[in-house]
């Protein structure tokens, strides 16, 4: 049986604690993300969760004072330990953020490309097929397959989120973390995303990272509830939304803080 | 309001066009192709050109970007990407110090430590002494492109698994790099019409040469000389090549805008 339950285990956090020089913003969080799942991890502003996401790609310790203790397990491999090239471990991990960020001196193909590149040995003719390839997981190819090589800041804000979704893609993760990532997009973007998430999750372990309680109940399979940098709840979406265990969970899920 | 900052902003235009239009009244009668094509002739004979000066400023700034360029834009980029520790503090002071002194101590400085060891003026110190005068200026315009750069980018660069280094370089400076290029024209333009480094440096020379071991004459030290003498003949000259040096420098920025524009539309 535990066999059975570790070849599903894609991600694992174990006390995981991350801090900005002496001060935890996340304190002795242990999470498992499942395989083929998508996990969102709700909580009020400032509850940690977006530096918890940060910590899973090993991106908090490039901010002002960032450092984490504890362990992230990627398939049982710790992803802080000695020998692990962080450079290395974020091209399994990728990462969509907030704000759309194409790189703006590129072109459409080069964005999706670029992630590809920083790898170096694919023939030209693997990274066109690549970038297609991300680019239909992401739900653009049809908008962009004609204007490729034109500028990536002329898209739409949702285009230019989805285009950040299949640069994140074009490397083939094995994870994908989402910071919010439709925040800043109109309703119709937002539900292009939510769409994604759920094709997504057939081929990555997803994690995203909410403000939207609503979107967690549609999209996630899983969902953690984060307070004051502790992991205060975590369990399956429908179980979670109608029957919280624990009261502060009920509060927040019912719009009584936060 | 508005008429107000318009007419302010028509006095600055205004400056430059009396300045423009003057040089090309007292200089562009004397512009021919022997201008661009002689070296001088003696006082009082007619015809002569400032060849020698033309060749002279394109080495001298050329060999000044050659040196200071890449070390100002290696400097500004560090400002930027690494220098919130105590060596940026200092880099950043030094830089700021060095903007601000005269450009004729920056000459001396050449002087002492090149022209007097080697026994002789040359090229190649009046070269370093521009490059030093133009480091620390680009080096402080590119470290404020590189900031504008948003914090996003490079995050999503690192996200992607890009090193530290190749984020700056393929990610940050590319995405500054209109801005980069621009700072370092204004920084060639500066030091193009720069005279007093090259007083005691470069020297001047008569005669077309272009080995940097030889001292070498530029349109600046030209105008000086020119300016300077009793010879109706040579004020003419001096205005021509006042206008020669405008023009190119003003060839010299449109060049690179298109060059950066070109680049920066056409996304491959």
């Amino acid at each position: 049986m535990a066999a059975l339950a570790d070849a599903r285990l894609r991600l694992e956090t174990v006390r995981l604690t991350a801090l900005f020089d002496r001060v935890p913003v996340v304190k002795e969080v242990s999470l498992l993300f499942p395989a083929h799942t998508v996990t969102a991890i709700i909580g009020p502003s400032g509850c940690g969760k977006s530096t918890f996401l940060r910590c899973l790609n090993r991106m908090h310790e490039l901010s002002a004072g960032g450092w984490a203790t504890g362990r992230v397990r990627l398939d049982t491999v710790d992803i802080y330990g000695p020998g692990i090239d962080p450079v290395q471990v974020r091209r399994r991990i990728g990462m969509v953020f907030q704000r759309p960020a194409p790189f703006p001196t590129m072109s459409i193909y080069d964005n999706v490309a670029a992630g590809l590149r920083v790898n170096g040995t694919l023939t030209r003719a693997d990274v066109d097929a690549t970038v297609e390839r991300a680019l239909m997981q992401a739900a653009l190819w049809d908008e962009v397959k004609d204007r490729l090589h034109t500028s990536a800041v002329q898209l739409s804000g949702g285009q230019q989120q989805r285009l950040c979704v299949a640069r994140a893609l074009a490397p083939a993760p094995e994870v994908l973390l989402l910071d919010e990532p439709t925040a800043s997009l109109d309703p119709g973007g937002t539900q292009r995303i939510e769409e994604l998430c759920q094709e997504l999750k057939r081929r990555y372990t997803v994690v995203i990272v909410t403000h939207n309680l609503q979107q967690a109940a549609r999209i996630s399979d899983y969902t953690a509830f984060f307070y004051m940098g502790e992991l205060v709840e975590v369990g399956r979406t429908d179980l979670m939304f109608t029957k919280p265990r624990v009261e502060r969970t009920e509060a927040y899920l019912t719009g009584r803080f936060g | 309001m508005t008429g107000l900052v318009a007419a302010l902003a028509g006095i600055a235009v205004l400056a430059l066009l009396l300045i423009l239009g003057n040089l090309v009244v007292k200089g562009a009668s004397s512009i021919d192709w022997d201008f661009f094509v002689k070296t001088p002739v003696s006082p009082g004979q007619p015809g002569g050109g400032v060849a020698n000066a033309i060749v002279g400023t394109i080495i001298m700034v050329g060999m000044a970007c050659v040196i200071g360029l890449p070390v100002a834009i290696g400097a500004g980029l560090y400002l930027a990407e690494y220098g919130s520790g105590r060596l940026g503090w200092v880099v950043r002071f030094v830089a700021d110090v060095m903007n601000g002194t005269p450009s004729i101590i920056i000459g001396i400085f050449a002087w002492t430590w090149l022209v007097r060891p080697m026994g002789h003026f040359s090229a190649i110190a009046g070269s370093v002494a521009l490059a030093i005068l133009m480091a620390p200026m680009i080096a402080r315009t590119t470290e404020e492109m590189v900031r504008l750069v948003p914090h996003s980018l490079r995050e999503a660069a690192l996200a992607l698994g890009y090193p530290r280094w190749r984020t700056s370089l393929r990610v940050v400076a590319r995405t500054a790099l209109p801005g980069i290029v621009t700072g370092a024209l204004v920084g060639i333009a500066r030091i193009a019409g720069e005279t007093a480094p090259l007083l005691f440096t470069a020297l001047g020379n008569l005669n077309l040469t272009t080995r940097l071991s030889q001292p070498m004459q530029s349109l600046s030290l030209q105008i000086y000389a020119y300016g300077e003498s009793p010879f109706d003949e040579w004020h003419r000259l001096a205005w021509a090549s006042a206008l020669v040096l405008m023009t190119l420098v003003l060839v010299l920025s449109l060049v690179a805008r298109w060059a950066t524009r070109a680049r920066h539309g056409g996304a491959r």
